[in-house]
C-alpha cells in the first residue's frame, strides 16, 4: 500500500523543470494527481547551483540548497521530493555537508542570516527523488494493480545517470540490502517500470555519464559519451531509453541529433521520461505526459505498441 | 643507456647516433639510440599546497596512487591522455613543467564523480580536477576555460536573480565564447519542435524572453552571496601567492 509519509510531500521542481524539462514536470505532476498523491511546491525556491556554481564555490552551492530546505522546514514539511537529479544530489549533498564539514555550516549561518532567513540545521528535512517517492508512496503492487494500458511489449533501457548515484557517501540510506536502492546498479526505475508492464533490457550503462556538465562547452566529448550510451541501448535491443533526470534527458536527445548532423551517425532509440511512460500505463493520454515536447518523436512508436 | 622500445619515450627524450663508438666498441645502428639524461632541479614545493588551497584539491595528501580514479574515469576512455592518477602524482611531486604539458585538456573533467565513488581513500579526485582547472587559470597557464566561462555565465544568473532559464544560459554562453547563435544542430533541433508543435512553443518561447524567472525576495541573498564570492576570490588569489584583483 505504500507509506502514508509520503503521500504528501514538498516539491522542489527546480529550473530545468521550468524550461527544457518541462515535459519531465508535467508528467510528474499528472502522474502524481493520478495516483492521489499531494506535491505542495516550495514558496520561492532558488536553483540548486546545478554542477556549475561549485566550480565558483562549494559552500556557496551549499547554502542555495540549505535554503531550500530551510523554507520547506518553515512550511511544515519533513520531505521534500526533487525529479531532477541535479537538485536531488545538491540537497542531498548539502545535508551531508552540514553534518560533517564545520566550515560549510559556519558559511550556511552567515549567508543565512544576511539573507534574513532561518539557517536549516540538518536532520530537519528528508530529500527524496521522484523514484524514491513513487516506490515508496505507492509501490509496484499497486502501480501493477492501476495499470489500465499496459507497457507490454515495450523494450526499455533505464538511464539513471551520473548524480542519482554518486558520490556513494552523500547517499546513506542506499546499498542497505534487500528493498533499498543500489548505487552500483539501480533499480528503481526498471522496478517501477516493470510494474507498468515494461520489458526491461538488462542496459550496462545505467550510470554511465553523458556529459552533461559539457553538453555545450565540451560539445564533441558530449556528443561521443552520449552515442555510446544510444548505441549501446540499441544493440541490447531497447526501442526506448527512460529517464529520470532533465539534464540526462536534454542532453540525450540533444546529442542524438549533433550525432546525427555533425558525426554522421543516426540513432532511432526514443527517449522519454519515465514518468512519461508511467502515465501512459496509467491511462494518462501522450499529450497529458507531454509527448509531444520531446525532441525525438516516440509517437509512431507508442502508436505502433498501441499505447497512443 | 642505449634503448630497443622506444615508443615508451617521448621522442624529444631520446638521442639517435648516426655512427658512434663508444670505448672502441662500433655500436652504430640499431643500439645507437639513447634516452637523454636528465636531471629536475626546478620542483615548485609548494604545488600540493597551493591545489589543496583552492576548493575541492582539499584530500589531495592522501592519495596513495592505486590508480583507481583513471581505471574508473569518463574521459580517460575517450583521451589516455587525460590521467588523473598521473597528474596527482605530478602535483604531490611538485613536477609543475611536466603537469603544464597537459594544461589544455585538464578542464574536460565532466564531473561524473566516477573518480570520487572508486577511492578508497576520499581524495575527491573529481574535486582535484576542478582545483587543478582553477589552478591553471589563475596562474595565468591557461586562458579560461569554456567550461569555465560557462560556469560564471550561469553562477551569475543564480546569484543575480536565484534561478535560471536554460535558453538564457545558452545565448549567454554562446555570445561569451565568440560562437554564431545559429548552429546548425541546434537549428534543426528547435525547428523539428517547432513544425510539430508550433504555436505552443511560439508563445514560450516569447514568454521565455520577456518574463525571466526569479526568486521572490532573493536581494539579501544575492547581496549576501556576492560579498562571500569576493571574499572567497580573495583568498584563493593570496593562497596562491597572487596579488589581489588583478585577472
Amino acid at each position: 500500500m505504500g507509506e502514508q509519509k509520503y503521500k504528501k510531500v514538498a516539491y522542489y521542481p527546480g529550473c530545468a523543470l521550468e524550461s527544457s524539462g518541462h515535459a519531465y514536470n508535467a508528467s510528474t505532476k499528472a502522474v502524481g494527481k493520478e495516483l492521489g498523491l499531494d506535491l505542495v511546491e516550495i514558496d520561492n525556491w532558488n536553483c540548486c547551483g546545478a554542477m556549475e556554481v561549485k566550480n565558483i564555490d562549494p559552500k556557496i552551492q551549499t547554502y542555495l540548497s540549505a535554503r531550500n530546505l530551510s523554507i520547506t522546514e518553515e512550511m511544515g514539511f519533513d520531505t521534500v521530493m526533487a525529479p531532477c537529479n541535479g537538485c536531488y544530489h545538491n540537497l542531498k549533498k548539502a545535508e551531508y555537508d552540514l553534518s560533517h564539514d564545520a566550515k560549510s555550516v559556519e558559511v550556511n549561518d552567515r549567508l543565512s542570516q544576511k539573507a534574513g532567513h532561518k539557517t536549516y540545521e540538518p536532520g530537519k528535512v528528508e530529500t527524496i527523488h521522484a523514484l524514491d517517492w513513487l516506490k515508496h508512496a505507492v509501490g509496484e503492487e499497486e502501480i501493477a494493480r492501476r495499470v489500465k494500458n499496459s507497457l507490454k511489449g515495450l523494450k526499455v533501457a533505464n538511464y539513471y545517470g551520473c548524480m542519482y548515484t554518486r558520490p556513494r557517501h552523500i547517499f546513506p540510506e542506499k546499498d542497505k540490502g534487500p528493498g533499498s536502492e543500489s548505487t552500483a546498479k539501480p533499480h528503481f526505475m526498471d522496478d517501477i517500470l516493470a510494474a507498468a508492464g515494461a520489458q526491461n533490457v538488462d542496459f550496462p550503462l545505467k550510470t554511465a555519464c553523458c556529459g552533461g556538465a559539457h553538453s555545450l562547452s565540451d560539445s564533441d566529448t558530449s556528443t561521443k559519451l552520449v552515442l555510446n550510451i544510444l548505441t549501446t541501448a540499441e544493440a541490447c535491443g531497447a526501442d526506448v531509453i527512460a529517464t529520470e533526470c532533465p539534464t540526462c534527458h536534454t542532453g540525450l536527445e540533444m546529442h542524438q541529433i549533433r550525432a546525427e548532423k555533425v558525426m554522421g551517425r543516426k540513432t532511432h532509440v526514443k527517449i522519454l521520461y519515465f514518468t512519461q511512460l508511467l502515465g501512459m500505463a496509467l491511462g494518462l493520454s501522450p499529450n497529458k505526459v507531454a509527448v509531444q515536447e520531446n525532441f525525438s518523436d516516440a509517437r509512431p512508436l507508442l502508436k505502433e505498441k498501441g499505447l497512443a | 643507456m642505449p634503448i630497443h622500445e622506444k615508443s615508451l619515450i617521448r621522442p624529444e627524450n631520446l638521442r639517435t647516433n648516426d655512427n658512434l663508438v663508444i670505448e672502441g666498441m662500433d655500436v652504430s645502428g640499431h643500439w645507437s639510440t639513447f634516452i637523454e639524461g636528465r636531471s629536475i632541479t626546478d620542483y615548485n614545493e609548494n604545488l600540493q599546497d597551493e591545489i589543496a588551497a583552492l576548493p575541492g584539491g582539499e584530500n589531495i595528501h592522501r592519495c596513495w596512487q592505486c590508480g583507481s580514479c583513471t581505471n574508473a574515469c569518463t574521459v580517460n576512455a575517450i583521451n589516455p591522455e587525460f590521467n588523473p592518477r598521473y597528474w596527482i602524482y605530478l602535483i604531490r611531486l611538485g613536477m609543475e613543467d611536466e603537469l603544464l604539458r597537459d594544461k589544455d585538456i585538464i578542464w574536460q573533467c565532466v564531473s561524473c564523480n566516477k573518480c570520487t565513488y572508486a577511492c578508497p581513500r576520499d581524495v575527491a579526485p573529481e574535486g582535484v580536477m576542478k582545483a587543478t582547472a582553477h589552478w591553471l587559470e589563475l596562474k595565468g597557464h591557461t586562458p579560461k576555460s569554456p567550461s569555465m566561462i560557462f560556469d560564471e555565465g550561469f553562477s551569475s544568473q543564480v546569484f543575480e536573480t536565484g534561478k535560471i532559464e536554460d535558453s538564457l544560459v545558452l545565448r549567454n554562453f554562446l555570445k561569451d565564447t565568440g560562437q554564431p547563435l545559429r548552429q546548425p544542430w541546434l537549428e534543426s533541433m528547435i525547428l523539428g519542435l517547432i513544425k510539430r508543435f508550433p504555436v505552443f512553443y511560439l508563445i514560450r518561447l516569447g514568454l521565455m524572453q520577456v518574463f525571466r524567472p526569479k526568486t521572490k525576495g532573493w536581494g539579501r541573498a544575492r547581496k549576501a552571496i556576492e560579498e562571500y564570492v569576493h571574499e572567497v576570490e580573495a583568498a584563493n588569489r593570496k593562497a596562491l601567492g597572487l596579488k589581489e584583483g588583478a585577472e
